[in-house]
């Protein structure tokens, strides 16, 4: 007290708990339950009761080392041995360790009769003998409202059942008293009164034919706690409080981009791709090679060498490996490595919060980096939307705590299913948003993508079109036409008349090259016909002019030969 | 450990009481009574204190105190309280009070 004063802002001591080792309880009491007090837990019957009264019990003494009484009143040891032993819980073996003590109280009114005054000391004794041989630090009792079937002295067996409570929070055991549900009230004999320190209401609902348990904690004196409902399973390994959807928005962010496995719409976005840790949904219609994109996805993560676990809705682990051979996308390797899981399973097969903790699970067991659900639409058919929304928080969120990138693809069905996922709310827990659908041209389909959004990444806006090839996904460039983007056979019309265009462009030109290469021949020829007749004018002059000027020079010469001609014949 | 015949009694009576609370020594003086007035020397009662021997509980099913268990004759019968309504007593151990007016 003294050494506190000094500073004043110290924390106050918490309320001391003591953690049930129970998988997602600790979390929604911060801690567990009062230490060295009584907790109720009640609920209607198949709810679960007494496995998390046995729970509590084992984990405790493997966890926590804390040996535990069971006090049942309404199974045997060996019925309860028998019931828990699928859940891995070996009670035999804990008895025989001195870690457990299974104490079944027989009442029954038919075989005792009341005779004046008693009161439960009997109870008493064997209950802290009990805690006393094996040093007992939990203690259940289940079902104590059993004693109301077996006395009829009501007020005797109040006032005990309040001196046992109290008697059990002076021991200093941490005490689970399981209680059935009564009609508008918590407990049927109303035990509520007396165990005031933790209230634990366990439901179990129908609705549409599928069941789904849920948790709450009523109140909790003295602590704060989760106040909502917690779906929660009875799984292979006890109870499962289905991990908390974290309250806050805290966790840490990658700035790693992640490539999505097709060059093009890695292209799309400026930075090459998605942030690590991030959700991406992918959604379409039928047929808009959806479960490829993912594929493509996956097989890039396996091919950096990171583990990828696929969640299959629709097709088994075999036809996908097979279907995506068929588009250059080889996932037997990957499945062979150990880097690629797929569960596959209907999701029919369970309800949603199963599905959930399979995921967890398997996401707990696997590490993955990746992890992609092939759909979450398919989901809805097990779920109203509202639980399959909340049920995908949890997951998104669960899976970006742990920085695991997550790709979802989602069907939608009809023109109008962009309205669909709206209301789903999906869209507005994920990151990246890329919406691949049907662009229905004139007899064809073509496949279009666009990126609906992504969250801190510069993206492109334009519909592209791809198409599925032997060597997978393939973007194709952009087409502007002269009423917008052209996809399919509009495009081939257009790159054919482009070609054809080009072509004549070619030809005129080549025509035009010709032409002129006649023009300058005849031009060629023209002069050369002029050349000639100018230099035999030229010649024709030169002779005129000889003949006038240097005509004697040639006249000598004939008349000379004319004379010499004449000596020679008449010598 | 009350009076005891060599070979086994007719009756048999195992009372389980806590200590000496007052409905435990009102049920041992209860039982005395009636033993000794209806079976005199017919009888065997074996007074537990719990508090000594608490694994008793646990083996006897005992919830309540005090507890009477006719062991003999079978079937055993289980009678809890300070047994001070003699005649149900009675009536519940087949002890038929065989004078009527006891």
């Amino acid at each position: 007290m003294r050494a506190n004063t000094p500073t004043g802002a110290v924390a106050l001591p918490q309320l001391p708990k003591s953690p049930t080792g129970i998988d997602g309880l600790d979390e929604i009491t911060e801690g567990g339950l009062p230490l060295g007090r009584p907790t109720l837990v009640c609920g209607s019957a198949g709810c679960g009761k007494t496995l998390m009264g046995i729970e509590f019990l084992v984990r405790g003494i493997e966890n926590y080392g804390e040996p535990g009484v069971l006090m049942a009143f309404e199974e045997t040891a060996e019925e309860l041995t028998a019931n828990v032993a699928s859940l891995g819980f070996d009670l035999g073996a804990l008895q025989a360790a001195k870690l457990l003590r299974v104490d079944h109280v027989h009442v029954d009114r038919t075989e005792m009769e009341e005779n004046g005054e008693y009161d439960l000391e009997g109870l008493f004794i064997r209950l802290g003998y009990a805690i006393d041989s094996i040093g007992a630090k939990r203690v259940v009792l289940d079902t104590i409202e059993t004693l109301f079937a077996g006395f009829t002295n009501e007020g005797v067996l109040r006032s005990e059942i309040r001196r046992l409570f109290r008697w059990l929070k002076d021991k200093g055991v941490t005490t689970v008293i399981t209680a059935e549900r009564g009609d508008g009230t918590l407990t049927r004999q109303g035990l509520e009164e007396y165990v005031s320190d933790c209230v634990i209401l366990l439901d179990n609902r129908v609705i549409d034919q599928i069941t789904t348990r849920r948790l709450r904690v009523v109140k909790y004196r003295g602590s704060t706690h989760g106040t909502n409902e917690y779906p929660y399973l009875i799984t292979e390994d006890g109870i499962s409080v289905l991990p908390v959807t974290s309250l806050k928005l805290e966790h840490k962010v990658s700035n790693d981009i992640v490539s999505s496995g097709v060059a093009g719409i890695d292209a799309m976005f400026e930075r090459g791709g998605w942030y690590r840790g991030s959700s991406t949904l992918l959604t379409g219609t039928a047929g808009t090679a959806k479960t490829t994109l993912a594929a493509s996805f996956v097989a890039a993560a396996c091919q950096r060498g990171e583990r990828c676990l696929y969640f299959a809705f629709e097709e088994s682990p075999a036809q996908l490996v097979r279907n995506m051979q068929s588009v250059g996308v080889d996932l037997a390797p990957y499945l062979a490595q150990d880097l690629l899981r797929i569960d596959a399973s209907r999701p029919t097969l369970n309800g949603l919060e199963r599905h959930l903790v399979t995921l967890h699970r398997l996401v707990t067991e696997f590490q993955p980096h990746t992890v992609v659900i092939d759909p979450i639409s398919n989901l809805i058919s097990v779920g109203s939307i509202s639980e399959v929304r909340s049920m995908l928080t949890r997951l998104i969120d669960y899976l970006k705590v742990h920085g695991i990138t997550a790709l979802f693809t989602a069907l939608i069905s009809g023109r109008d299913g962009r309205h669909e996922m709206a209301e789903e709310g999906v869209s507005s827990l994920v990151d990246t948003w890329l919406s691949v659908r049907d662009l229905e041209g004139i007899g064809e389909r073509n496949r279009g993508l666009s990126i609906l959004k992504a969250r801190g990444l510069a993206h492109s806006n334009q519909v592209r079109e791809f198409v599925v090839t032997t060597r997978g996904v393939e973007l194709l460039d952009v087409v502007v036409g002269p009423l917008g983007i052209i996809t399919g056979a509009g495009r081939l019309a257009q790159r054919a008349q482009a070609l054809a265009a080009v072509a004549a462009e070619q030809q005129a030109l080549d025509r035009s090259d010709r032409e002129l290469e006649r023009k300058r021949r005849v031009l060629e020829a023209t002069i050369g016909n002029l050349r000639t007749e100018f230099e035999s004018v030229e010649e024709a002059l030169r002779r005129a002019r000889a003949a006038q000027e240097g005509g004697p020079a040639d006249g000598d010469a004939a008349t000379r030969n004319e004379e010499g001609l004449g000596p020679q014949r008449s010598a | 450990m009350e009076p005891t015949a060599a070979p086994p009694a007719e009756y048999a009576f195992e009372l389980y009481v806590t200590g000496a609370t007052p409905n435990s020594t009102r049920a041992v003086r209860n039982i005395k009574e009636i033993c000794e007035q209806h079976l005199p020397g017919r009888y065997a009662l074996r007074i537990v204190d719990l508090y000594q021997e608490p694994q008793l509980a646990q083996e006897q099913q005992i919830v309540a105190a005090p507890t009477l268990v006719r062991v003999r004759p079978l079937p055993q019968r289980r009678l809890i309280g300070d047994l001070s309504d003699r005649a149900a007593v009675l009536a519940a151990l087949g002890l038929t009070p065989a004078p009527p007016a006891a």
